[in-house]
């Protein structure tokens, strides 16, 4: 008799787990954790005097609702499932409706961005001509404002929001086209660079529904970043693929498509994409989530790996950096993937694990980036002294300075993690706070640095 | 009486860390520990503990380890951290506040009370 309600409990407390199982929320730890707890009830209630299924009964409606339970645990680990947007929604909403609207309206951003290109077209302004410089300036208009009114919608933001939205991309419109940029100055080429880098952040606040003071949401974007980093540079490859075909195809039978392509497909298609990758990465994240944060790990060791190689070779030679001015825009580059790795791997990585030997070799490869960058650094001033501030000059001095800062607490603070005296958190928390940097540094490269060098 | 659950929301960490403070605990047997210490009126549902311990592991408030005690099941023990100790000192601290501040308005209320009442009455 005792033996059957034993087993009885058993099968209870084993479907109750595959319940558990059954929520991507709850990992294998949390639901052991759990079952420990629900064991630990079930004994004490037997001991008093109840059943064996009675107790169960009360134990696992002392535990709360699985739905509650499981809310919880996301909001707590929203890492876990980064798309937590779905939290605030009701659990049975008709998800198929929903999602058939979001393609809808996914497809109809895209299609706005597509056409955005062309319109300047209408108005005589050529893209492979004289006007390259034109579009060079606009590139981040035509896509980002669709991409962020099409998180706008589905995010359900206020009105506040969308007027911040809307006035700082008509802020940027204004700096790239206001100013008597000539299209081969440099300052036209600083702007081609950060406007597009100021307008990601800004689709950032529409990403986090304007909730941008959240930390836990700003990790959400730098993930989305990444992510959508992947996706397009996939559509992008299968993008040239059907390119080559198109082309070659019409040759094949006698016509000429190439016209076709490189007016239409090309520029319409890489619009489209950057809304494609962003739908992509909230309608399917979950099958690739595993795959940025195996590249992380793929390509931390082998940057650390050529970084201090780079280091010893400088110290074996004896050779400083060439202050060629290519070379340090390579530099600049290298810092920026070290930093993008950094952060990829800080937003992927489970924040409760004990510092181990990938996150050693990630202080390596933050201290290698630092050593190099201080190098850079010294060569950009050595370049300064010697020729005098001009508008590139200046954007990489202030990027070096504000690389260097940040790789240099970031350096600090993973020390201390990697020795166990700090909460990986803070780690989080100093590159989610950074992210206010980047803004302002784009910003200001976009709006000041035009007027101040006099347009050159 | 039933505490409302923002309260009980608002006393559940200092409570865990003052729990730990004593010495390492699991899940099961801090909640108890609420249950006694607040005479069985501060009741939380039992799964929302955890993701509150959680929360204190990432902010660094607290550790955790898996141990499996000699002829036991394997169970996650929560020990505080040198950090907790300075949150739950922080947190005392303000409770001490709010609990003077309040101390000092149910004093005057109750100064107030006999004058108070006729002027409702009469009000009515």
């Amino acid at each position: 008799m005792t033996v059957d309600r034993d087993n009885d409990l058993e099968g209870q407390i084993t479907e109750w787990r595959a319940y558990m199982h059954r929520r991507r929320e709850l990992h294998h730890t949390d639901a052991e954790e759990l079952e420990d707890h629900l064991r630990s009830r079930i004994t004490e209630l037997t001991e008093a005097g109840l059943r064996a299924d009675e107790a169960f009964l009360i134990a696992v409606k002392r535990m709360g609702s699985l739905d509650e339970l499981s809310r919880e645990f996301a909001r707590e680990h929203s890492e876990r499932l980064w798309k937590q947007l779905v939290l605030p929604r009701e659990p049975d909403a008709p998800a198929a409706a929903r999602s058939r609207r979001e393609l809808l309206v996914m497809v109809l951003c895209a299609a706005v961005a597509a056409l955005a290109i062309k319109v300047p077209g209408w108005f005589g302004l050529d893209m492979s001509g004289d006007d390259a410089g034109f579009y060079a300036r606009n590139v981040s208009l035509f896509a980002l404002p669709a991409l962020a009114a099409y998180f706008a919608w589905q995010r359900r933001v206020g009105l506040r929001v969308i007027a911040v939205l809307a006035l700082l991309f008509i802020l940027g419109a204004v700096a790239a086209n206001a100013y008597p940029l000539a299209d081969d100055s440099q300052t036209t080429v600083l702007t081609a660079i950060h406007l597009p880098l100021a307008l990601w952040l800004v689709v950032g606040v529409a990403y986090v529904g304007g909730d941008w003071r959240s930390d836990r949401r700003r990790m959400d974007f730098i993930r989305f970043t990444g992510e959508w980093l992947i996706y397009f540079s996939l559509i992008g490859l299968g993008g040239g693929v059907l390119m080559a075909f198109t082309m070659g195809t019409f040759r094949a039978i006698g016509l000429d498509a190439e016209g076709f392509v490189q007016s239409w497909l090309l520029p319409c298609g890489a619009m489209a994409a950057v809304i494609v990758s962003a739908w992509l990465v909230e309608a399917k994240q979950s099958v690739i989530e595993n795959m940025a944060p195996v590249l992380t790990r793929v390509f931390t060791p082998l940057f650390a790996a050529t970084l201090l190689a780079f280091l010893v070779a400088i110290i074996w030679t004896n050779n400083g950096i060439d202050v060629e001015r290519d070379a340090l825009i390579l530099f600049d580059l290298l810092l920026v993937i070290v930093l993008g790795l950094l952060l990829y791997a800080i937003s992927a990585r489970d924040l409760a694990a004990r510092p181990g030997l990938f996150d050693r070799l990630q202080l390596a490869l933050v201290v290698s980036a630092l050593i190099i960058d201080v190098m850079v650094l010294l060569a950009i001033t050595g370049r300064i002294t010697e020729w005098g501030f001009s508008p590139n000059k200046t954007a990489a001095l202030g990027e070096n300075v504000i690389l260097l800062t940040n790789l240099a607490w970031s350096a600090w603070l993973f020390l201390g993690f990697v020795r166990g005296r700090m909460p990986f958190a803070r780690l989080e928390h100093w590159q989610t706070r950074y992210m206010i940097v980047y803004a302002v540094w784009a910003w200001t490269v976009v709006l000041v640095f035009p007027p101040v060098f006099d347009f050159a | 009486m039933r505490i409302t659950k923002d309260l009980v929301a608002a006393s559940a960490t200092p409570l865990v860390l003052g729990i730990l403070a004593e010495g390492e605990s699991y899940g099961y047997a801090i909640l108890k520990q609420v249950n006694e210490l607040s005479g069985g009126q501060l009741e939380w549902t039992d799964g929302l503990l955890y993701p509150l311990l959680h929360r204190l592991e990432r902010l660094g408030h607290v550790d955790s380890a898996w141990e499996t005690p000699p002829g036991g099941r394997r169970r996650k023990y929560y020990r505080i951290t040198d950090q907790g100790r300075a949150e739950l000192a922080e947190q005392r601290r303000q409770w001490a506040a709010v609990v003077d501040a309040l101390r000092g308005v149910w004093s005057t209320t109750q100064s107030i009370k006999p004058i108070m009442a006729p002027a409702w009455e009469a009000g009515r």
